[in-house]
């Protein structure tokens, strides 16, 4: 969202008195987030008589900080008076806010700009206002901290007594509108508490799962352990007699066919059971039996695709992703070349609060209460699946406890939307976790083959990678692609990108850093075996990577999703690199025996990140990780300095459970892991300290809760290697004997 | 079955199965949703109530366990929402989603109950039971150890001088 020809800043007085701010946009369509809405007023401010200033925020909430952060762009421009400001979180209403979505780490890049004007227009209205009512010019009056003032006459008025004559004042021009010096923030910059914080901390109500309405009915829904199995026949009637159970009915679904999953494929068939209480229904869930039709995902397994990678490794891929020069002959003329498979499961999102959604259907129309990160997407989904239009969708966003992606998708929505219109009551679906770990969109597994040279003074001079992922042909699994101008690719000059696909017929999405997550592991290990290979230093080895001459960059994809943005930037990349080198004494300590540091960096959704990870390793594969040293450029300004220092340890700690113990696997069509203790995080005791620099760049401030990921993975795998020579080439470290110390 | 419970200082009586996990006679029959239901399997934390001052999965407790013993969730740590453990979560800012940190702080109290001045080791063993999903660990031992100071300084301190190390929007 940027301001351009096509916002308009709307001005509307209020009932009482006071003022309403907001600005029209008229959105374009986005093939991501779906057709642009028509120009209406989207509001953000509003002022009472009281002096109250109550500011909107419209995207959902999953613990990445927005509900806090977009508030305090607008008011650092408004000049509110932050410890009376009041955040209000906006229904879900893409007339009124264009894109509301939590995804990509593009809350900050979309709305750095647009919410400071508003902020600034709201605060040139209030000065024209007092300006007019003083008789004095607007120039020689200032703001400051709810307040309009003029030095001359020593006057000065709270914002909400002049709120309603500055309603009758002409709206500014966003465009033009005066935005604050950097140097004069008072707010951005300047640590704010997350707002809901002071609720959480004595147990408030403030999370999806928490909220209730009158009659609610509670609801648990058994699907199939191979995706979209159907069901032939259950003991309904045993069900339907069981203390506190309302209705025990079959769904059949609609989910379409085909031999790869969609995204959002549509509802998953089942069996729902709906009780007075959810312990009734779970209750009662226990005693269901269930003929299954498994379907045509009940042949796969982990070790058969596996197997399948390998054959894929060596015939022709389904497509060549990239190809610069002739890397076969590059490879060939090396003094050392280095040849290495590397491999990543599946993983489950698993965020602590589970998949769960309020909905009641009235007459034809459906209100939904849920922490989708993504509501448009499932407002589509609920009014096709129930047959009705958009406009009978009504969703208010709630609180999510935890995101990480797995809220990009609406499963749980359409099945609480389902039960709701079948039972014609108000409903809360729950899922167990053992429904979570069996029904995720699971962060796609994939294998890549890699194998390049390095010349006698130590260059890299071919690159080939096979990618073997998931899809029909050559069309993708859902987060199953990798970009052809991924990192190093245009920094080798003779390089290829392979790519062969094998089916998967079970549901795959976005995780935290989607594809980065698994690229950064597999391609800094590998510029660390090169590095190894060559004999040189890996942080000397990668600032001479990045030194070569790179081939023309892509043109800018359009819109692009944000995931990616402007292109690569090597300077910005050898900046975080130094940093991290050189907060970490990188060649300047000696560490005992069994201790080493490993570096890696990566660069995604705008950010650019390198990690030092100071590691000991056992001869019995036990792993400390003792300091992570962070190194980040994500442009000019952190805007709330405590809560993103808060979001880095959390990437770093997030990767780190990821890396040694988080496999999803597939029997007989079915996921063998249920639950925390089958798919670990990372606990309280292997936590390590982390440090985190910022290094400031004249660059928009863009998003931090995914680049920040991607290399501690490496990091820590290439601190293992010098540590003990042993190379890791398998996600995760668990499946090779590792564990934590 | 009719179980007489004390949640909170306040006695109830509830009319539910034996078997009954205390987490959901506290969420949906006293409708205390500060509790929060996380894995069902005593392995995350996030129903940490605490059973005669001690730390207790509640998903893992059946109420039948529960009753005649004070039982105490995060709703009654205080009176006021000023136990030092709320002060100093609020002060550190610990929270990213928040959905496990009732867990965390009850695990945080009672340890804090028997060890005022907690070591490092001790922080990682009284909370080893407590799942995090967004990693705030670094921030939850830096609040366990400012609630430690708050606590055992506390004369000496207003709780309005406590909250006034970080500004914040008001409700």
């Amino acid at each position: 969202m940027v301001v351009n020809r096509r916002s308009f800043l709307r001005v509307t007085s209020l009932a009482g008195g006071g003022v309403l701010l907001g600005l029209y946009i008229k959105p374009k369509a986005s093939a991501q987030f779906g057709p642009g809405a028509a120009p209406v007023p989207n509001n953000f401010i509003r002022i009472d008589p009281d002096g109250t200033v109550t500011i909107m925020a419209k995207d959902p909430e999953v613990g990445q900080g927005v509900k806090t952060m977009l508030p305090m762009l607008i008011a650092e421009e408004l000049d509110a008076d932050w410890k009376t400001v009041k955040i209000e979180q906006t229904d879900f209403d893409d007339t009124k806010y264009a894109a509301q979505f939590a995804g990509g780490s593009l809350a900050t890049p979309f709305n750095w700009d647009p919410m400071r004007r508003v902020g600034a227009a709201g605060r040139q209205l209030l000065i024209s206002a007092a300006a007019k009512s003083w008789s004095v010019p607007e120039a020689e009056c200032s703001t400051a901290a709810g307040r309009v003032l003029h030095a001359g006459s020593n006057k000065s008025v709270r914002y909400g007594e002049i709120a309603s004559q500055a309603a009758a004042m002409p709206a500014p021009d966003l465009k033009t509108v005066k935005l604050k010096d950097p140097k004069d923030y008072k707010i951005i910059g300047h640590s704010q508490r997350g707002y809901d914080v002071p609720k959480i901390v004595v147990g408030k109500p403030v999370f999806a799962i928490d909220f209730t309405l009158p009659n609610m009915l509670f609801a648990v829904y058994q699907k199939c352990p191979v995706f979209a199995g159907k069901v032939v026949s259950a003991n309904l009637d045993e069900i339907k007699s069981m203390p506190g159970v309302r209705h025990a009915f079959v769904v059949e679904g609609n989910v379409r066919g085909g031999v790869i999953v969609e995204q959002e494929p549509g509802l998953e068939p089942g069996i729902a059971i709906v009780a007075d209480s959810w312990w009734q229904a779970q209750t009662a869930r226990k005693k269901l039996q269930v003929k299954w039709e498994d379907g045509h995902g009940a042949s796969q397994s982990s070790v058969g695709f596996a197997q399948k990678a390998q054959e894929l490794s060596t015939q022709p891929p389904v497509k060549v992703l990239r190809k610069d020069g002739d890397p076969d002959s590059a490879i060939q003329g090396a003094a050392k070349v280095v040849e290495a498979a590397y491999a990543y499961p599946f993983i489950s999102h698993a965020p602590l609060e589970p998949q769960n959604c309020t909905a009641h259907f009235q007459g034809d129309k459906i209100e939904i209460w849920s922490n989708s990160q993504v509501p448009g997407g499932g407002r589509t989904l609920v009014a096709k699946t129930l047959g009705i239009p958009e406009k009978d969708v009504t969703i208010h966003m709630q609180r999510g406890g935890g995101g990480f992606g797995r809220r990009l998708t609406n499963d749980y929505m359409v099945e609480s939307a389902w039960i709701s219109k079948t039972v014609n009551a108000p409903v809360k679906l729950l899922w167990s976790r053992e429904d979570d770990f069996g029904h995720d969109y699971y962060r796609p597994g994939g294998f890549q083959f890699l194998k390049a040279g390095v010349d006698r003074s130590g260059k890299i001079v071919g690159w080939r990678n096979r990618f073997v992922s998931w899809g029909d042909g050559d069309r993708p699994s859902p987060q199953s692609t990798m970009g052809a101008s991924e990192f190093p690719a245009r920094y080798i000059s003779d390089y290829t990108l392979e790519w062969s696909t094998q089916p998967l017929w079970l549901k795959t999405g976005a995780l935290r850093a989607p594809g980065s997550n698994v690229y950064a592991f597999v391609i800094q290990s590998f510029i660390d075996e090169l590095a190894h290979a060559a004999g040189k230093d890996p942080v000397e080895f990668r600032l001479a990577l990045l030194d070569s001459k790179p081939l023309p960059a892509p043109a800018p994809t359009p819109g692009g999703g944000g995931f990616g943005g402007p292109e690569f930037s090597a300077a910005r990349t050898r900046g975080v690199l130094q940093l991290a080198a050189e907060k970490s004494g990188w060649g300047k300590r000696s560490l005992e025996a069994g201790r080493a540091l490993g570096i890696a960096f990566h660069f995604s959704h705008m950010g650019y990140f390198a990690e030092v990870a100071e590691v000991s390793v056992s001869a019995d594969k036990k792993v400390k990780v003792h300091k992570v040293f962070v190194a980040a450029d994500i442009g000019s300004q952190i805007i709330n300095p405590n809560f993103a220092e808060n979001l880095c340890h959390g990437a770093v700690i997030d990767g780190l459970s990821e890396m040694m113990g988080q496999q999803i696997t597939l029997e007989a069509g079915r996921v063998v892991q249920s639950n925390y203790d089958k798919h670990p995080m990372v606990r309280m005791a292997q936590a390590p300290e982390i440090e985190v620099h910022w290094l400031k760049t004249d660059n928009p401030p863009t998003g931090l809760g995914e680049p920040a990921l991607p290399p501690i993975l490496p990091a820590v795998c290439n601190a293992i290697f010098t540590a003990s020579g042993q190379r890791i080439r398998e996600l995760p470290l668990s499946k090779s004997g590792y564990g934590w110390a | 079955m009719a179980f007489q419970l004390t949640v909170n200082g306040r006695s109830s009586t509830v009319d539910v199965p034996a078997d009954m996990p205390l987490l959901w006679v506290i969420r949906d029959v006293l409708k205390l949703k500060g509790t929060k239901y996380g894995c069902g399997i005593g392995q995350c934390g996030a129903c940490t109530v605490h059973l005669n001052g001690k730390a207790v999965r509640s998903c893992q407790t059946p109420v039948s366990a529960a009753a005649k013993a004070p039982i105490t969730t995060l709703e009654g740590l205080s009176a006021d929402g000023r136990h030092p453990v709320q002060v100093a979560w609020l002060e550190i800012d610990v929270p990213q989603c928040g959905y496990c940190q009732a867990g965390q702080m009850m695990s945080a109290a009672a340890l804090l109950a028997r060890t005022p001045k907690p070591t490092d080791q001790d922080i990682n063993g009284a909370m080893n039971g407590n799942l995090c999903r967004c990693g705030t660990y670094i921030r939850i031992r830096q609040a366990i150890h400012k609630a430690s100071e708050i606590a055992t300084t506390s004369k000496l301190k207003k709780p309005s001088e406590v909250a006034a190390g970080q500004s914040g929007a008001r409700e």
